[in-house]
């Protein structure tokens, strides 16, 4: 250095350290806001956990199964405070499992008809517009629901599921005004069907062409060479995919809450009212009326939490598992 | 399968009865196929038809000027303060996670290792498939209990459900980048940020922006934050966001969705078609320049 003059010098070594200074800087604001969003993940079960802290110790895992829902300001009332998420569990299920039975089989023939089937202008159109059906807020058609779905459910569908399907005791008689367990899973399905429709899509597609290729020069009818070699080689993914659909299902707190009628039973007919973890957050966190009210709500979110940690973890193994298998991980 | 029944010495050409029952399971499995696609898109026309037909009628200039008449039933008014409170409350929460996303994606393809990817993707992951009342929740323990509601409380929420959105259409965008503009920047000496932020972030400027709308357009209709964080408000226009609850469409949806007096159904409707075109519109536009960014770049 001591040989080059101090006026050529200065300016590649200032720049020089401008650069270092510049890379470092960018190094550290990336990986701090990259932090920072582990950081919100870890805070966000933290504060549940927290908040739900009382509830847990006064309940424990009688929480999941009790059904009492009972709060209180004055002391006298028998069972007061006392709160247990059974029923909720209850409706949680029953309407995410009413969306997926909706929502699978029809969105896997989506995806079949749109990678395998439609003429390629016109899966051009409708493909974008079933994932369109995606972006309506869920307000808009839980809306929707109540105005123009529920009247429909009263007067045609339930009657008409009631008197072929009677026998059943889950089509028990109709309800009162539509709403209830069963239109609000109706509803969900449809928020259900875009994510498994462009899920089964995308891995219909990247079957490879040999293979539907050679089943169909063996002479098999498009119909088998579907269910023999699509179907059959993406059985892992469609698991995934009906995950996902899982769970959208189990956390939609809007659209339930407008349309399931805030009951307070177990009922074993699908048409009459009930309530889901996420509504009863939706309907009772702004208004709660004691500490333990709040506390038992975040003790809602921490059951909710863990069946969605359970099911999106589980999403993740398979996907990672097949990637393994096939040979393609990042 | 059936194929083990067929008797190859027979010839092909002759139609049995198996091959016939074949063809007619093929064309049937076609058929529902193509019928469910079918629903699909008419579910999503009756819906949009509604929302069109029942909130046509309400839309004014005095719908989008006025604000909500006070009180449950009364006739009149429009939405007016809370087209303004949205837009604030998505324009702050934009203002929060354009910026960590965007700096979460370049850290991503830009910097790190394997082993300090996962456990960031997997939290993005996993704040991705949060139902939106949970982080709700999560807001309201941490901001809104012991205090009051803020539209500020609701864009960090909304912030919350934006950032994995645009981190992960932010680092698609970067990957496309061809690899040779960073060798060659690199090769002509010049350092690492300088070629971050004067070549590749440029280049994948118009997919932010696209990353970026539809992550807008999904925080618009967001209720349940909304719900729990800004739902206690007068209903005149007011832009202190951080001071306090600020009218806002969604939950204007949702009161009147529940109220069951005609008048309130009339004004949801109306606030859903405005809400539903400014989601529509936005999701269209990101779609045409995506599209446009695809033919660009398979040239």
């Amino acid at each position: 250095m001591s040989t080059i003059t101090p006026a050529a010098a200065r300016l590649p070594t200032s720049r020089h350290r401008a650069d270092r200074l510049g890379d470092r800087v960018l190094v550290g604001l990336t990986l701090a806001a990259s932090l920072g969003a582990v950081a919100v993940m870890g805070l966000l079960i933290y504060q549940l956990i927290d908040g739900a802290s009382s509830s847990i110790s006064t309940f424990g895992f009688g929480f999941l199964w009790h059904s009492t829902w009972n709060p209180a300001t004055s002391p006298g009332v028998a069972n007061a405070n006392i709160f247990g998420a059974g029923t909720l569990i209850f409706g949680t299920v029953v309407t995410s499992a009413i969306s997926l039975l909706i929502a699978v089989p029809l969105g896997v023939a989506i995806g079949v008809y749109l990678s395998l089937l439609a003429p390629g202008r016109v899966g051009a159109v409708i493909g974008p517009l079933v994932e369109l059906l995606a972006a309506i807020p869920s307000v808009i058609l839980g809306l929707w629901g109540i105005l123009v779905l529920a009247p429909v459910m009263h007067s045609t569908i339930e009657p008409a599921l009631h008197d072929v399907l009677g026998f059943i005791p889950i089509f028990g008689a109709p309800s009162a005004s539509g709403l209830g367990v069963f239109t609000a899973g109706v509803v969900l399905a449809i928020m259900v069907l875009p994510i498994i429709a462009s899920i089964s899509r995308d891995l219909f597609l990247s079957v490879p062409s040999e293979l539907k290729d050679g089943a169909l020069a063996l002479g098999a009818t498009r119909w088998e060479m579907i269910r023999g070699v699509v179907l059959d080689s993406t059985r892992a993914g469609l698991a995934a995919a009906t995950i996902l659909g899982l769970s959208r299902a189990l956390g939609e707190a809007i659209a339930v809450t407008q349309l399931m009628g805030a009951g307070s039973l177990v009922s074993r007919n699908l048409f009459t009212t009930g309530d889901s973890l996420a509504s009863r957050l939706a309907e009772q966190v702004t208004n709660a009326q004691t500490s333990q009210q709040l506390a038992a709500l975040f003790f809602c979110a921490v059951v909710l939490l863990g069946m969605e940690l359970v099911v999106n973890l589980g999403a993740q193994l398979i996907v990672h598992r097949v990637e393994r298998r096939q040979g393609l991980g990042h | 399968m059936s194929m083990s029944a067929l008797d190859p010495a027979r010839p092909l050409t002759s139609a049995g009865g198996n091959l016939r029952r074949r063809r007619r399971v093929d064309l049937v499995m076609r058929a529902i196929a193509t019928a469910a696609a079918a629903v699909a898109v008419a579910i999503l026309a009756i819906v949009i038809v509604s929302v069109a037909s029942k909130g046509g009628s309400q839309l004014s200039i005095s719908f989008l000027t006025k604000d909500p008449a006070q009180g449950l039933g009364t006739v009149g008014g429009g939405i007016a303060s809370a087209i303004v409170g949205s837009a604030l409350i998505v324009a702050v929460a934009t203002a929060m996670a354009l910026p960590i996303g965007v700096l979460i994606a370049i850290y991503l393809t830009e910097f790190s290792k394997p082993r300090t990817a996962r456990p960031i993707r997997l939290a993005l992951d996993l704040l991705n498939g949060m139902p939106s009342i949970v982080i709700a929740l999560f807001v309201y323990g941490l901001l809104v209990k012991g205090h009051q509601q803020t539209g500020f409380a609701a864009s960090f929420a909304l912030a919350i459900i934006m950032v994995p959105l645009l981190a992960r259409t932010t680092q698609e965008m970067l990957l496309l980048v061809p690899r040779e503009l960073r060798d060659a920047s690199h090769a002509l000496g010049i350092s690492r940020w300088r070629t971050i932020v004067g070549i590749v972030l440029p280049g994948a400027l118009g997919g932010i922006l696209t990353g970026t709308v539809l992550a807008i357009a999904r925080a618009a209709g967001e209720t349940a934050p909304m719900l729990l964080l800004c739902s206690i408000f007068s209903t005149s226009t007011t832009i202190d966001v951080f001071g306090t609850a600020l009218p806002n469409i969604p939950y204007i949806i949702f009161q009147d969705s529940e109220s069951g007096f005609p008048a309130d159904y009339a004004r949801a409707w109306g606030a859903a078609l405005v809400l539903i075109a400014f989601i529509l519109v936005g999701n269209l536009t990101a779609r045409a320049m995506l599209a446009r960014k695809r033919r660009l770049m398979s040239r």
